[in-house]
């Protein structure tokens, strides 16, 4: 079997407590405590004003975290193949549509109808950028993030030479937020690019395994990483914050979990 | 890329359960479409509705899996021998090496709209038999499908809307490439729901007849439901000739419109460019386009002019929705059934309910079916948000 390997040119993360990447390194390296305060999503400036109204909060968060990976890496988002994949989509959107069904006027606004899809992050992010590269959008529920990584990494070795993986949720309203308890919004983008030896940067690969799952030293990140399926990614994203190599077993199905080999 | 032969394949869909029922129906130029009754949507409005579902019963032990779209999973799997097929390739691979990556847009969400008429007058709450992951959520076919079959290997839904189960076959390719999995269930599993019924309405995008792809007064389209899945595997060096195999996938983005597709068809048209270039092939060594062809003034505008500007106006195409209607995110996967169906059998299946030609329509539309030999076949598949994939299909020999 070959093995699904990519290089991190740059990373983009926001969540409960952690503003940016940089403030996510801070908080991995225990240069600043954890604090879980609810994630602050910033308004999509690259969007025109009209679609900036339309977005909702799944869209938030994939636009931010992708142009902060984007940024960092300084790429451009025209040309970029994406990989969006999230385990729900818009839940408040997707509540005030099951509402006007059960009314009796069933009438739905066309731009929450557009919005419903689950690849309306995408559809957004590709015309805020004019990136016309391929774009697919992944749902694994709570494997979300590694379908995604799987999915990115088979995008390298199959000849592409970057690929921006956004791994996102956010939380339902009531009544289906009891039905599916996901407290906040989290997400991470990696811009992934095909190994160059003539450059040195951070290095993924992928194997299969049956062992349990790493988990968070910290227990207040233990909860964000069980709490959100995208954050099922932050053992790997710590250990690249701390530059530290090493294997880590990440959640996917029941059978089969990813063992991520990190080359810091 | 490398070839990938589609060892079993099978549809269900407002034409029948399975090949036979599906070629019939093309034979006969006979559509599935009718007035729309389901459920208690009061539209004005044609659908393409599977028979039967009510009847349909999953395992004992995946219960929890019970809403509309895996009943039509179910019965989608079990036409054909199509179940057999991937258990006996289970057995000679192992279940770890065996993918699932099927296409939808709805999943089982209308179990949650039925949820919501039945909330608790006090609390508010969903009803306590309402199961989110195995319903309302994008995942439940694929975790149900994978479930079926008892397989350890990756599962994934692909979500992009109308292209959704046109872009798993690129997807899994991927993996076999990578050598990740040696087969793959493929395909698309969309089932009606209120969402699309209304939402298509709300966008005045749903036609009061059976919708009219490519006619002058074409005036939306007709929302329908199916399941069609296809096992993909490496193809040996010897084929049968009439073995059918895929040959490239083309993807990309409109970048343009959430719900529109770019007048100019430039995104459908790179879509396509990249399958030929996947298969290398040029536009001439292809014999029929299924086209998207959803029957919206807009999409059949769009894409009349991808295909005239990549194919001129030679290449015969027809749009296979007047007789299924748009099964959304199971299109993709339905059309390439009817192409691999076309493939085998020398079938050109005409479009229908086309009365009269719009000559701002330049392309080669067939409204009558053609018989003869057809070597290599391309379906195209657009979804909103831009979501375009292309998918270039060819009989060995």
């Amino acid at each position: 079997m070959s093995t699904l390997t990519g290089c991190i040119q740059g990373l983009g993360l926001l969540g409960p407590g952690l503003a940016d990447w940089s403030a996510a390194r801070a908080v991995f390296n225990e240069e600043t405590p954890y604090l879980a305060l609810r994630t602050v999503l910033p308004a999509p400036g690259v969007l025109p004003p009209a679609e900036r109204r339309r977005a909702g909060r799944v869209i938030k968060i994939a636009l931010a975290i992708g142009a902060e990976a984007v940024a960092r890496a300084a790429a451009d988002a025209r040309t970029l193949p994406t990989v969006f994949t999230s385990s729900g989509g818009d839940g408040d959107n997707c509540h005030e549509i099951c509402l006007t069904l059960a009314s009796r006027d069933r009438l739905i606004s066309p731009t929450r109808f557009h919005n419903s899809v689950h690849n309306a992050a995408s559809g957004y992010w590709t015309i805020a950028h004019g990136c016309t590269a391929g774009s697919t959008s992944l749902c694994a529920g709570d494997a979300s993030f590694a379908a995604g990584l799987l999915e990115a990494l088979a995008q390298l070795a199959c000849g592409a030479p970057a690929v921006l993986l956004l791994a996102y949720d956010a939380d339902y309203p009531q009544p289906l937020r009891a039905k599916r308890p996901i407290p906040d919004a989290f997400g991470a983008a990696l811009l992934l690019t095909a190994p160059d030896p003539a450059v040195a940067l951070p290095r993924l690969q992928l194997g299969w395994s049956s062992a349990p799952a790493a988990i968070m030293a910290n227990a207040e990140l233990e909860s964000l990483r069980r709490s959100i399926p995208a954050a099922r990614s932050l053992p790997v994203l710590e250990r690249l914050a701390q530059r530290r190599g090493g294997t880590v077993v990440l959640d996917y199905l029941d059978g089969a979990r990813l063992a991520v080999e990190v080359f810091a | 890329m490398t070839p990938l032969q589609l060892t079993h394949f099978t549809a269900t869909s407002c034409l029948g359960s399975g090949l036979a029922a599906t070629l019939a129906a093309l034979e006969q130029a006979r559509g599935g479409l009718s007035p729309c009754n389901f459920e208690t949507v009061e539209l004005k409005t044609y659908i393409g509705e599977v028979a039967g579902m009510d009847a349909v019963a999953l395992p004992q032990r995946l219960q929890r899996f019970d809403c509309r779209n895996n009943r039509l999973a179910q019965l989608g799997l079990i036409q054909d021998g199509f179940d057999a097929a991937v258990r006996s390739a289970a057995l000679r691979f192992g279940p770890e090496r065996i993918g699932v990556y099927l296409g939808t847009s709805t999943s089982g969400i209308l179990s949650t709209e039925i949820a919501y008429r039945h909330l608790d007058p006090g609390t508010g709450a969903l009803p306590a038999d309402f199961d989110y992951a195995g319903s309302h959520n994008s995942f439940s076919v694929a975790d149900f499908v994978a479930r079926v079959f008892e397989l350890a290997g990756p599962a994934v839904a692909v979500c992009t809307a109308c292209s959704s189960s046109a872009k798993v076959f690129a997807a899994a390719q991927r993996m076999i490439a990578a050598d990740q999995i040696d087969a793959a269930i493929v395909g698309g599993v969309d089932s009606l729901c209120l969402t699309t019924l209304y939402g298509f309405h709300s966008l005045q995008l749903t036609s009061p007849e059976p919708c009219r792809p490519f006619d002058l007064a074409r005036d939306g389209l007709s929302i329908g439901e199916a399941a069609a899945f296809a096992l993909l595997e490496r193809a040996p060096a010897r084929l049968d000739p009439e073995a059918i195999v895929l040959l490239g996938a083309g993807e990309s983005s409109d970048a343009y419109h959430m719900s529109s597709p770019r007048p100019d068809g430039a995104g459908a048209r790179s879509a396509m460019e990249a399958a030929l270039a996947a298969g290398g092939l040029a536009p001439g060594d292809v014999d029929y386009i299924n086209l998207h062809g959803t029957g919206t003034p807009s999409n059949d505008q769009a894409e009349s002019r991808a295909v005239t500007a990549l194919f001129g106006n030679t290449t015969a195409c027809s749009s296979t929705k007047g007789a299924t209607g748009h099964t959304l995110g199971a299109a993709g996967a339905l059309e390439a059934v009817i192409c691999a169906l076309a493939l085998r059998y020398g079938l050109m299946p005409g479009g229908l309910n086309r009365r009269q030609r719009d000559p701002q329509l330049e392309l080669n539309y067939v409204t009558e079916n053609r018989r003869g030999p057809l070597r290599r076949v391309l379906s195209n598949s657009f979804g909103f948000g831009g979501a375009n994939c292309a998918l270039l299909f060819a009989r060995a020999a």
